[in-house]
C-alpha cells in the first residue's frame, strides 16, 4: 500500500531527471528548449481560460440553483432498481461536470459511510475510473472550434456508465 | 451541441433557482465561479508551462519519437485512418502516457496539441492533401471523437488523489482500491474502444455501399 504512495512521490522527480539527463546526453540546449516549450504551455492556458470561465460559471449556477441535487434525488429513486446505490448518484453526476466538486462529495461519502464500507469503496473506484466529461469536451473542442461533436457524448456516457457498473460489482466483490 | 449544452445548463439553473427561491445564490455563484476559473488558470499556468517545457526537451531529444514508434500498432488500431507518421501520433502518444501515469497537467498540453493537429489533418483532407473522409469545418472527425472518448474513459492507472483522500479519512488500507480501480478503468476504456470501433465501422460500411453504387 505504501508502495503506491511512494511511487507517486517519486514519479515526478524521476521523469524530470530522466528527460533532462537524456536531453543533456543528446546535446539538446535544454534550458533554451525548456523556455520555448514553457512559453507555448503558458499560451495554451491563456487560450483555454475563456472556455473555463464559461464552463465553470455554468456549472456554478447549476450547482447553486439546487438543480443537480434535485436531479440526483430524482435519478436516485430509479438507479436503485438497476443496482446502483442512490446515495452515490450526486457524486456520479457531479463528476461529469467538475472534478473538484466531485472530490468534495467523495469526502462527504467517506465521512458519512466510512472509506471501507460498500458505498465508500464504490465511490473510490468510481472516482478512479471516470473523467469530467463536459470539462474535457468543452476544453478540447472549443480550442479547435468544433461545434458538432457527433457521437462523442454518447461514447463518453457509455464508457462512464460501464465504469460505474464495474465499480458497483467490484466493490461488492471486495466486501464479501 | 456544446452551445446548447452550455446554454441549457445556465437557463435550467436560473429557472430552477427562480422556482425554488434561490436567485440570490445564483448571483454569487456566477461571480465566484468566474473568479475561480481565473484562479485555477493561474495555478495551472505554472504546472502546465513546466510540463510543456519538459515535453519540448523530450521531443527534441527524441524520447517522444521513440515512444510513439513503440505505440504505433496501438495507434494504428485506434486511429485506422490517421496517416502513419502524422504529427498527431506523437501528441496522442504523449497524452496517453501522461494520462496513464496520472499526470493530468502534462496530459492537457499534449492533448490540446493533438486535437489541433487533428484539425489540421481535416484541413488537409478538405484541400485534398490527405486521405480520409472530408467533413465541413466545425464537425468533429472520427479521430477527434475517438481521442476524446478514450480520454474521458480515464486511463489513469493509480488514482493517487483518491488514495490520498482515503488515507486522510481513516481507511485501514487506502490503496486497497488500486486493483479494482485498474479493472474498472479497463472496463470503461474497453467500452470506449469498442464504441469507437463500432462507430468507425458503421461509417466505413456506408462509404463502401456508396462507392459500390
Amino acid at each position: 500500500m505504501k508502495l503506491f504512495l511512494f511511487l507517486s512521490d517519486f514519479i515526478v522527480p524521476f521523469i524530470l531527471f530522466v528527460i533532462i539527463g537524456y536531453g543533456i546526453l543528446m546535446r539538446v540546449p535544454v534550458y533554451d528548449t525548456f523556455v520555448k516549450g514553457a512559453k507555448s504551455g503558458f499560451l495554451t492556458v491563456i487560450r483555454i481560460l475563456p472556455t473555463l470561465i464559461g464552463l465553470m460559471t455554468a456549472v456554478g449556477i447549476l450547482r447553486a440553483s439546487g438543480f443537480l441535487d434535485f436531479l440526483s434525488e430524482l435519478l436516485g429513486q430509479f438507479t436503485s432498481y438497476i443496482g446502483f446505490p442512490g446515495e452515490l448518484v450526486p457524486l456520479a453526476i457531479v463528476k461529469m461536470f467538475s472534478s473538484s466538486a466531485a472530490s468534495g462529495l467523495l469526502v462527504d461519502v467517506f465521512k458519512e459511510y466510512g472509506t471501507d464500507s460498500f458505498l465508500g469503496l464504490t465511490a473510490s473506484i468510481a472516482m478512479s475510473c471516470t473523467e469530467t466529461i463536459f470539462y474535457t469536451m468543452s476544453v478540447y473542442f472549443m480550442s479547435v472550434k468544433v461545434t458538432r461533436t457527433r457521437y462523442t457524448l454518447a461514447g463518453a456516457l457509455a464508457a462512464t456508465g460501464a465504469g460505474l457498473a464495474a465499480s458497483v460489482i467490484l466493490a461488492g466483490m471486495m466486501i464479501s | 451541441m456544446l452551445n446548447y449544452l452550455w446554454a441549457g445548463m445556465i437557463v435550467t439553473g436560473i429557472i430552477y433557482a427562480a422556482v425554488t427561491g434561490r436567485i440570490p445564490e445564483i448571483t454569487n455563484a456566477a461571480i465566484d465561479s468566474s473568479r475561480e476559473a481565473v484562479t485555477l488558470c493561474i495555478t495551472m499556468m505554472g504546472v502546465i508551462s513546466l510540463w510543456s517545457g519538459l515535453m519540448e526537451i523530450a521531443a527534441k531529444a527524441g524520447v517522444i519519437e521513440t515512444i510513439a514508434g513503440k505505440m504505433r500498432p496501438l495507434l494504428k488500431f485506434l486511429y485506422p485512418e490517421l496517416p502513419s507518421g502524422h504529427p498527431a501520433q506523437k501528441s496522442i502518444a504523449t497524452n496517453m502516457i501522461a494520462n496513464f501515469l496520472g499526470l493530468g497537467w502534462a496530459a492537457t498540453p499534449a492533448g490540446l496539441k493533438a486535437i489541433e493537429e487533428l484539425r489540421q489533418l481535416d484541413d488537409d483532407r478538405r484541400a485534398g492533401r490527405a486521405a480520409g473522409p472530408v467533413r465541413k469545418k466545425g464537425i468533429a472527425s472520427n479521430e477527434m471523437c475517438t481521442f476524446l472518448i478514450i480520454n474521458i474513459s480515464s486511463l489513469q492507472l493509480i488514482p493517487v488523489n483518491v488514495i490520498a483522500y482515503r488515507s486522510q479519512y481513516g481507511s485501514v488500507n487506502p490503496a486497497a482500491i488500486v486493483g479494482a480501480g485498474i479493472v474498472a478503468t479497463a472496463v470503461s476504456t474497453g467500452t470506449a474502444v469498442i464504441f469507437c470501433k463500432i462507430m468507425d465501422r458503421r461509417r466505413r460500411k456506408r462509404k463502401n455501399t456508396l462507392s459500390r453504387l
